[in-house]
């Protein structure tokens, strides 16, 4: 009835005030009416009244304070008002009596500890007894009637950073240590330990004995996790565990909820949690109102469930209203969505929403409501009443894919087997591409395929010729390509015929081209090589200046080609009207052409007029167009297209395009084509990638950790002799020589050989070669 | 010396198989350190078995000079090679010829030729970008700018602030990622450090490093000759064995004896806070006039490392100046490795939080119980106080230490050494490495650098640890 009462009085709302320092530590007196808060440079007792924090008392006093109130722990005493104990960084342990008449309240000062103190502790029930854990190793038990401490526990040179007095054993204690273990001690017996276990790698910051089930202590660590342990038994055992995203500075019981802890994390996250142990997937409740690392964490009453008290770093001490938490299950979407590597999509929701008919668009579509056999994801929780959680069940549904369609992967699975990427002339690997990709039916990186090898392909080498075979055998996958094959075969017969002639005929093209221009209006690439409107002149002078100093030395013509450029460039317009007459019946040819294709394929023209001036464009001039073409597959998903015609193009395109774009198409292809086991082709890109990065991948992980086949001890890589047994490791079963380079075995009887041995004997015998008797199996 | 860990007799022969390749191969120098004789190294090389594997498989069975020297100190060599694998070749958020780029950029801060040349090896060795080697100006402007952070952490780590770290990170077509900085940050201060090791422990250049590589010859003309900075150190190498000086053999049992009193004394030894401040400020400020000869001449760096070097007039000042604003002290309680540097580095660079830690661990734990000639002896108190003093000297005060150790601790010649291996490591010369301590083993000197070392890299990486955490708060 008492306890009833108490809880009754305290009422209040989520309220903050500042202190003037960063706080270290904090600790409420046992009525839950005032709060202390510790710190390198504060020590105050802040009031809690209804509405906000009252500064009561500020105990740091003195012209100079010394380090001993350089706190890094406080604790108030539980059964004494006005007592209250801290843990200083210099290493004392000071202990502080409100009752004082003074001003200064410091009673007594221990410094036996050589290091910091980390922490203090009380003990719950007997009014003298002080406990505290330091950076040095020991702990010491003070009686507070004495001068110095009664007896001290060793950690054999461990730092301790927690110590906890159990609330139900008189005389255990727990007490935390930096290498991860955790101690349990009886306060009469300082030889040595009741028990150890090692609850976290790395230190255990804090630890916290539950305040009604006997046994039952909740650690925190370093390592992110906080663990619940139960020592009521005779093993130690973990009965939960909590992941948490950051190493876990303080973890605290919540009064009153036997599942239900708080803990705060020591760096980078600044918020804190309160957990359903149960359920450590999801924080039950999270407070967010700090702006820096949360240093302490108190319930305000031991018998309330619904005031929280914190300190932190940021110099701010709040109390936190349970009821004005943020429930992150709330936000939590209950909806999962993913997408299958095949182009599988798999859908969770929540059962209520995936109850509806299936509309009629839901083609493909396989339900499996919770619990179906074949995605057995969910098992079901017989719901408990103290959780406090919201049953939520859900139902997922798969899609399949259809076979061809356009959300499957096989295209791009088929496309990297089958693209050829070097090894070949140019002209050859942009052909052989532009058929894989006919044949997949993808018409749009087809054409691509055959533009390129059209814009790069140097008119006087053979590339032409197969050109022309390709022509005749009708392969070309082109819409409109018998313009093309008119033009390229029209052109590289006049190129070997005599170069008035070329230039002739690079003279009509060159009007065509405007006459399209003029007739077309915005269709077609013309406008984009000849319009003055499109290009700014800086574009138009500096591209002549690369033109001249790249081909004078390479070209045949250079001469007569230039003025021509020259005139069009400076006069685009002037003598249009002029030869429009005289040309007329080109531009109806022309027009026609233009005119029967589709719009998609309305790329191609450009390939057209582009190929005409290809004896006197060098490559360099259509990078922009390529650029911008790499891009825009980029942009479209399909990387592989970028890479591809990025290694094939190799130094046409390379330097046009900034190290990082490339480096980041490289990586995301190179993810796609591992994601699926496509090791090879992918290694082929690595390979190929001109990147440095990019090169670097092959060099990573490339240890090789080998056994000896006799001695099964590991080898060390220098010759093929181990070193232990001294035998010949790794030799050839069918001829018993060592095999240096591809060494294939069985993994039945992990007897092998050469490659192309095994595979010879295996023709004739199912037996190991080795005589072993085992039938081997070679996959 | 050691304690000669059980090993197999076969282990033996590999160590002695190895060792005679090394003589084969020693040319130019005359052992593994020009301060230490060779068949002190030689003779102690009882690596366990682990070690010797994962040299195998790490280095291919090589032991390079640093690895003899530090074989001295098996168990520490081994958590060492651990990490320092684990940052040059394992997985981790930057490219391989990024790291031995960052490792080229850090030594040549301190005109340390060898690690630079070893370096410049294993970037030709990746194959990709090897004009970076011609120069900082080759390499990427992302490089470039981490000289800033470079030569501050080097010379003065206490003057960075989050404002260099939000100029690295922050977006745009050179900025780092969090994870790329950490790395880069550790790798930084790691060989910084190193630096200090090979430096305060005369580690000669490697011969393979100038035989192996037609192109690296041509980089590193001085360590080719034999005139690489630790070298020049080499002088007076004839005096004769040092060690045993009869008018110092008092020396020893008076730091003992000075040992013992503090024991005893620490229990009525009631300093009050001002006292305590006051050794801390006094050590800071002692520090000061511990100053090497030969200050006032500028090292001019050795041409092959100069490229590598931005700003190279930046240099060490002391932390404490006097009537100047001093940066505020850095107090270790509030920001420490155990709780907060290894959270964060952990967090953005996986696993090498452990590494870390176990080196830190190991290198402050290891001992053997012996002074020179006694034995069972707690070195506790002097390991800790060679911690401390290093970190005292970059500014980092603990609440804990009475730094009155160490000044009964640190005789003059040692703070010197200190002093000047922590600080400017290419001012050490051989003079000061034997003006110490003269009844000691090599090995325990190794062992003073290893500390000196680990300090080091710790004081570095709180820093720019702290400032990365202030960027991110």
């Amino acid at each position: 009835m008492e306890k009833m009462n108490r809880v009754n009085t305290i009422s209040g709302r989520t309220m903050f005030c500042h202190l003037d320092a960063p706080a270290n530590a904090i600790s409420v007196c046992r009525d839950a009416t005032q709060v202390v808060v510790a710190g390198r440079n504060i020590f105050k007792i802040y009031g809690l009244e209804e509405d906000g924090f009252v500064e009561r008392l500020n105990l740091r006093v003195g012209r100079k304070p010394s380090l001993n109130f350089s706190c890094a722990d406080v604790m108030w005493h539980q059964m004494e008002e006005n007592l209250l104990a801290t843990a200083a960084t210099n290493g004392a342990v000071v202990t502080w009596n409100l009752a004082r008449p003074c001003r200064n309240k410091q009673e007594q000062l221990f410094t036996e500890h050589k290091r910091t103190v980390n922490k203090v502790c009380f003990h719950p029930t007997e009014v003298n007894m002080l406990l505290s854990g330091s950076q040095d190793g020991f702990m010491k038990c003070f009686d507070l009637r004495k001068k110095e401490s009664v007896s001290t526990f060793s950690g054999q040179s461990e730092s301790v950073r927690d110590v906890q007095f159990s609330m139900k054993d008189y005389f255990t204690f727990a007490a935390s240590f930096e290498n991860g273990n955790v101690q349990l001690w009886d306060i009469r017996r300082p030889d040595r330990y009741e028990r150890m276990f090692t609850a976290h790698t790395g230190p255990v910051f804090c630890c916290d004995w539950h305040p009604e089930d006997r046994g039952w202590l909740a650690t925190g660590g370093r390592d992110k996790m906080v663990k619940v342990w139960d020592m009521s038994t005779n093993r130690v055992k973990e009965i939960y565990c909590v992941q948490t995203i950051a190493s876990v500075a303080r973890v605290k019981w919540r009064p009153e909820r036997r599942f239900h802890l708080a803990t705060c994390s020591m760096m980078v996250d600044h918020n804190i949690y309160v957990w359903d142990v149960r359920r450590p997937f999801i924080p039950f409740a999270t407070f967010e109102e700090h702006k820096d690392v949360t240093t302490g964490i108190v319930w305000r009453h031991q018998h309330d469930p619904y005031f929280l008290l914190s300190g932190s770093k940021d110099s701010t001490l709040y109390q936190h209203m349970f009821k004005d938490a943020s429930r992150p299950v709330d936000r939590a979407n209950p909806e999962g969505l993913c997408f299958g590597l095949f182009g599988d999509l798999a859908f969770a929701a929540k059962e209520s929403l995936m109850a509806g008919p299936p509309s009629v668009g839901d083609v493909g579509r396989k339900t499996y409501p919770g619990g179906d056999r074949r995605y057995p994801i969910f098992f079901f929780k017989k719901p408990d009443v103290t959780e406090q959680f919201a049953q939520v069940s859900s139902a997922l549904s798969v899609f399949e894919s259809e076979a061809g369609s356009s959300v499957g992967m096989d295209w791009f699975i088929n496309t990297a087997q089958s693209y050829l990427l070097s090894g070949k002339p140019f002209a050859e690997l942009c052909e052989h591409n532009a058929q894989v990709a006919k044949r997949l039916n993808r018409l749009q990186e087809s054409t691509t395929w055959t533009m390129l090898r059209i814009m790069f392909s140097e008119p006087a080498n053979p590339s032409l010729s197969t050109n022309h075979n390709l022509n005749k055998s009708g392969n070309l996958p082109l819409v409109n390509s018998f313009s093309m094959k008119e033009m390229s075969a029209a052109l590289n017969e006049r190129n070997k015929e005599n170069r008035q002639d070329n230039i002739h005929s690079l003279e009509t093209n060159l009007n065509n081209n405007d006459e399209n221009e003029e007739t077309e209006g915005s269709e077609g690439q013309a406008e984009y090589l000849f319009g003055d409107a499109e290009l700014d002149d800086d574009d138009l002078y500096s591209m002549e200046h690369d033109n001249q100093a790249a081909e004078e030395p390479e070209y045949l013509l250079p001469q007569e080609a230039f003025p021509l450029r020259h005139e069009i460039m400076d006069h685009p317009s002037a003598p249009e009207p002029v030869q429009e007459k005289p040309e007329s019946p080109h531009v109806s040819g022309s027009e026609a052409e233009s005119m029967c294709l589709t719009p998609m394929e309305s790329i191609s023209l450009i390939s057209v007029s582009q190929l005409l001036f290809s004896p006197h464009l060098p490559p360099k001039f259509f990078c922009p167009i390529v650029k911008e073409m790499l891009c825009y597959y980029a942009e479209q998903g399909d990387v592989q297209m970028a890479v591809s015609v990025l290694i094939v193009l190799g130094d046409r395109i390379r330097k046009e395009i900034d190290e990082l774009t490339q480096e980041h198409w490289y990586m995301s292809y190179i993810d796609l084509l591992q994601r699926f086991e496509l090791w090879n082709v992918s290694n082929e890109v690595i390979k190929l990638s001109t990147c440095g990065a990019i090169m670097c991948l092959n060099q990573t992980s490339t240890t090789l950790h080998i056994n000896c086949s006799n001695c099964k001890r590991p080898m060390s890589n220098k010759g093929w002799i181990c070193d232990r047994c001294h035998q010949c490791a790794s030799v050839c079963a069918v001829c018993h020589h060592v095999v240096k380079g591809l060494f294939v075995w069985c993994q039945g009887c992990s007897h092998g050989g050469h490659l192309e041995h095994v595979m010879e004997w295996l023709k004739q015998s199912k037996h190991c070669p080795a005589g072993c008797g085992h039938l081997c199996e070679y996959t | 010396m050691n304690e000669n860990a059980d090993i197999c007799n076969h282990c033996r022969n590999m160590i002695r198989e190895k060792e005679k390749g090394m003589k084969m191969s020693r040319r130019i120098s005359t052992g593994p350190s020009s301060f230490i004789p060779e068949n002190e190294i030689l003779g102690a090389m009882p690596l366990s078995d682990s070690t010797v594997m994962f040299l195998d498989e790490e280095f291919s069975g090589r032991v390079d000079n640093l690895t003899q020297v530090m074989g001295l100190h098996p168990h520490y060599l081994q958590a060492f090679l651990r990490c320092h694998y684990y940052l040059l070749r394992m997985d981790g958020p930057l490219p391989l010829h990024y790291r031995h780029y960052i490792a080229i950029m850090a030594a040549a801060r301190h005109q340390c030729s060898s690690l630079v040349c070893h370096h410049m090896q294993e970037f030709e060795q990746i194959g990709v970008c090897s004009d970076w080697l011609r120069g900082l100006e080759f390499c990427p402007q992302r490089l470039r700018n981490l000289n800033e952070i470079n030569k501050i952490l080097a010379h003065r780590p206490w003057l960075i602030t989050k404002q260099h770290i939000q100029a690295l990170v922050k977006t745009g077509e050179h900025s780092w990622s969090l994870a790329e900085l950490v790395h880069a940050v550790v790798l930084l201060a790691h060989f910084h450090a190193l630096a200090s090791f090979v430096f305060g422990s005369g580690v000669n250049p490697d011969p393979e490093v100038t035989e192996v590589n037609g192109v690296t010859d041509d980089l590193c003309p001085l360590a080719m000759a034999g005139l690489c900075t630790c070298h020049l150190t080499n002088g007076n190498q004839a005096n004769g064995n040092p060690l045993r000086n009869p008018d110092t053999g008092s020396e020893l049992e008076a730091l003992m004896e000075r040992m013992k009193r503090l024991l005893e004394e620490r229990e009525d030894d009631d300093a009050s806070e001002e006292e305590m401040f006051t050794r801390f400020e006094k050590e800071k400020k002692e520090s000061l006039l511990v100053v090497s000869a030969g200050f006032d001449e500028e090292v001019v760096p050795p041409s092959p490392v100069a490229r590598f070097v931005d700003d190279p007039s930046f240099g060490y000042q002391d932390f404490a100046r006097h009537g100047e604003d001093n940066p505020p002290t850095f107090k270790a309680q509030d920001y420490s490795w155990e709780d907060h540097g290894f959270s964060l580095v952990n967090r953005l660079y996986s696993d090498i939080g452990h590494l870390l830690d176990d080196k830190f661990r190991t290198a402050c734990d290891l001992t053997y119980y012996n002074m020179a000639s006694h034995e069972g002896v707690d070195t506790s108190m002097l390991r800790r106080a060679l911690f401390n003093y290093v970190h005292c000297m970059y500014g980092i005060r603990y609440d804990d230490y009475d730094y009155g150790e160490v000044n009964q601790l640190l005789e003059r010649s040692l703070k010197v050494y200190i002093k000047t291996v922590t600080c400017y490591p290419e001012r050490t010369t051989r003079r000061m490495y034997e003006s110490y301590w003269h009844q000691f083993r090599h090995s325990e000197k190794v062992h003073v650098n290893l500390l000196l070392m680990e300090a080091r890299m710790q004081a570095e990486l709180l820093y720019a640890l702290r400032a990365i955490t202030h960027y991110m708060t």
